[in-house]
């Protein structure tokens, strides 16, 4: 087995995967930018290489100077903790060829995957169910509208070359689909470097539910456990948890089967991300096997929202990541996964509570909770600086209670004792939520904090 | 009245879609902002013409720096 592992990435995520790399008994290694020199993941590795000025273009997106990284620090396997490059299979070919250890799946499950469109045509011939939409990237607005005819109305307009929510818009009708289009792909371009638009049907009212997968050096696809992740703003999550308090046992094994079978039809190695949206105006009381959900994407890499999954299973993720890669069998039993409890993750951001627009600055204060049941994965300490060049994630506050009224509870008592002070937080507005009548039933869906806000 | 627009975070400026001496109406978008990976549109608030532009694409712009009055 390699020795040491460079971790291609900043922040909470780095200094995740290199507390768990250093407790394998390995050696970790740091990349940063010079805004990152501070943070607490480049004390923390056993070694840490300066990349370059802050833009990621020029330091953490750079696969030439991350490669140099791995050569002057003599790292054997590089982990692309999730965002930059971990999702280029350009990137993790250019690992291979360099004669290092990629942890992350093949490069070529990474492009199947990567290409929306594709995707969904890929699960949706291995029996997974797909929402009605285009099975042919879109690049022309008339194009679409025509499309649209077919599919029916609403919509939700997206770029094909990639996820995350970026440049995502609903359509209710032809003028809103020509605007949602222009949006759409001018984000695309930008972002992904291709103006192709995928169409799918728009389910209102829609729950965001993903299943974590593991695929062991056996060929073996595991499925680990669902995550509900309907709390969002802007198209991006706030906040997860396990298990989705609406979904009945019967459907989550499907959702479990299908997530399993979407890993298969990419021969998938390693830790991933199958996203579904679950229609909960399909489910029914009277009859648990009533439940209808559509394939929405593949993660290939580690999910920011990891840790609950870990925290019900306690499985560590990164630790059968690194064992995959290394071609060892996972930790645990692959026939005798257990959930206990109930776990949620809020990802505390560097934004406004009320608008949510971000606010870097200097932290002057920093005090986290602790205690039994609260993990905090933070990538900051107090008078660290939190730069407008990255994504505004300052940690994720993780509760872990035997049943989600404690987990609940827990949440309060945790949130009430975070203290952040510099950049304007959304921790108040966690404080908000745990009040929230629509959030405490689990009775929600994604236009939550929308109503909140309106 | 003049408008003074002004930085409301740390940000850089990714960008300027308007000129000194350019007629703008309440509502335009002057200036396009980029800041954590989210892009913050600048808008006027009043019609008028840019008397003065004070940044342009490529700048990074504190919290409270002046972006264009507009008269």
């Amino acid at each position: 087995m390699f020795e040491s592992v460079l971790v291609a990435n900043r922040g909470e995520i780095a200094r995740r995967v290199i507390r768990t790399v250093q407790r394998m008994g390995l050696r970790a290694v740091a990349v940063y930018s010079e805004a990152d020199a501070e943070l607490p993941f480049v004390a923390e590795a056993d070694e840490a290489v300066l990349l370059g000025p802050p833009p990621p273009a020029a330091s953490y997106l750079d696969v030439a100077k991350v490669l140099e990284a791995a050569r002057q620090s003599g790292a054997e396997a590089i982990h692309p903790g999730y965002g930059f490059l971990s999702e280029n299979a350009g990137f993790a070919q250019a690992v291979l060829d360099a004669g290092l250890v990629w942890i992350g799946p093949a490069p070529e499950a990474i492009a199947a995957m990567g290409d929306k469109v594709a995707a969904r045509n890929r699960v949706a011939a291995a029996g997974v169910p797909v929402a009605p939409g285009t099975a042919e990237p879109l690049t022309d607005v008339e194009e679409a509208v025509r499309a649209a005819a077919s599919i029916g109305y609403p919509l939700m307009v997206k770029a094909a070359g990639g996820g995350g929510g970026i440049g995502m818009k609903v359509a209710w009708d032809d003028a809103g689909l020509r605007s949602a289009f222009a949006t759409a792909q001018s984000a695309a371009q930008r972002f992904f470097a291709s103006p192709a638009i995928l169409l799918e049907r728009y389910v209102p009212g829609a729950r965001h539910v993903e299943v974590q997968i593991l695929g062991l050096p056996d060929g073996r696809v595991v499925a680990l456990g669902e995550r509900d992740c309907s709390v969002q703003r802007r198209h991006q999550k706030v906040v997860e948890e396990t298990p989705c308090p609406v979904l009945p046992e019967p459907v989550r094994r499907r959702m479990f089967m299908a997530a399993v079978r979407a890993g298969e039809a990419v021969d998938y190695r390693g830790a991933g991300t199958v996203e579904f949206l679950l229609d909960p105006a399909s489910l029914r009381d009277d009859d648990p096997e009533a439940g209808v959900f559509y394939f929405l994407e593949m993660n290939t890499r580690l999910q920011v929202e990891h840790p609950i999954t870990e925290m019900v299973t306690g499985i560590d993720l990164v630790e059968q990541q690194i064992l995959v890669a290394a071609g060892k069998p996972p930790s645990f039993n692959p026939d005798d996964i257990r959930r206990r409890g109930h776990a949620i993750e809020f990802r505390v951001y560097a934004e406004d509570p009320q608008r949510f627009f971000p606010n870097p600055g200097t932290i002057t204060t920093w005090e986290e909770p602790a205690g039994e049941g609260i993990r905090v994965d933070a990538g900051y300490r107090a008078g660290n600086t939190v730069t407008q060049y990255y994504d505004p994630l300052l940690a994720k506050l993780c509760v872990h209670g035997v049943d989600r009224a404690s987990a609940l509870e827990l949440a309060r008592r945790a949130v009430a004792a975070f203290r952040i002070e510099g950049p304007k937080n959304n921790v108040p507005f966690f404080a908000e939520l745990l009040e929230n009548e629509e959030f405490c039933s689990g009775k929600y869906d994604t236009g939550l904090i929308e109503r909140m806000r309106s | 009245m003049a408008q003074e627009v002004r930085a409301e975070m740390v940000a850089n400026v990714w960008k300027v879609l308007v000129n000194e001496g350019q007629e703008v109406s309440d509502g335009d978008t002057l200036v396009i902002l980029e800041s954590m990976k989210m892009e913050i549109p600048v808008i006027a608030e009043t019609s008028g013409v840019v008397r003065e532009l004070k940044v342009a694409e490529g700048d990074v712009v504190q919290d409270g720096d002046l972006i264009a009055i507009i008269d």
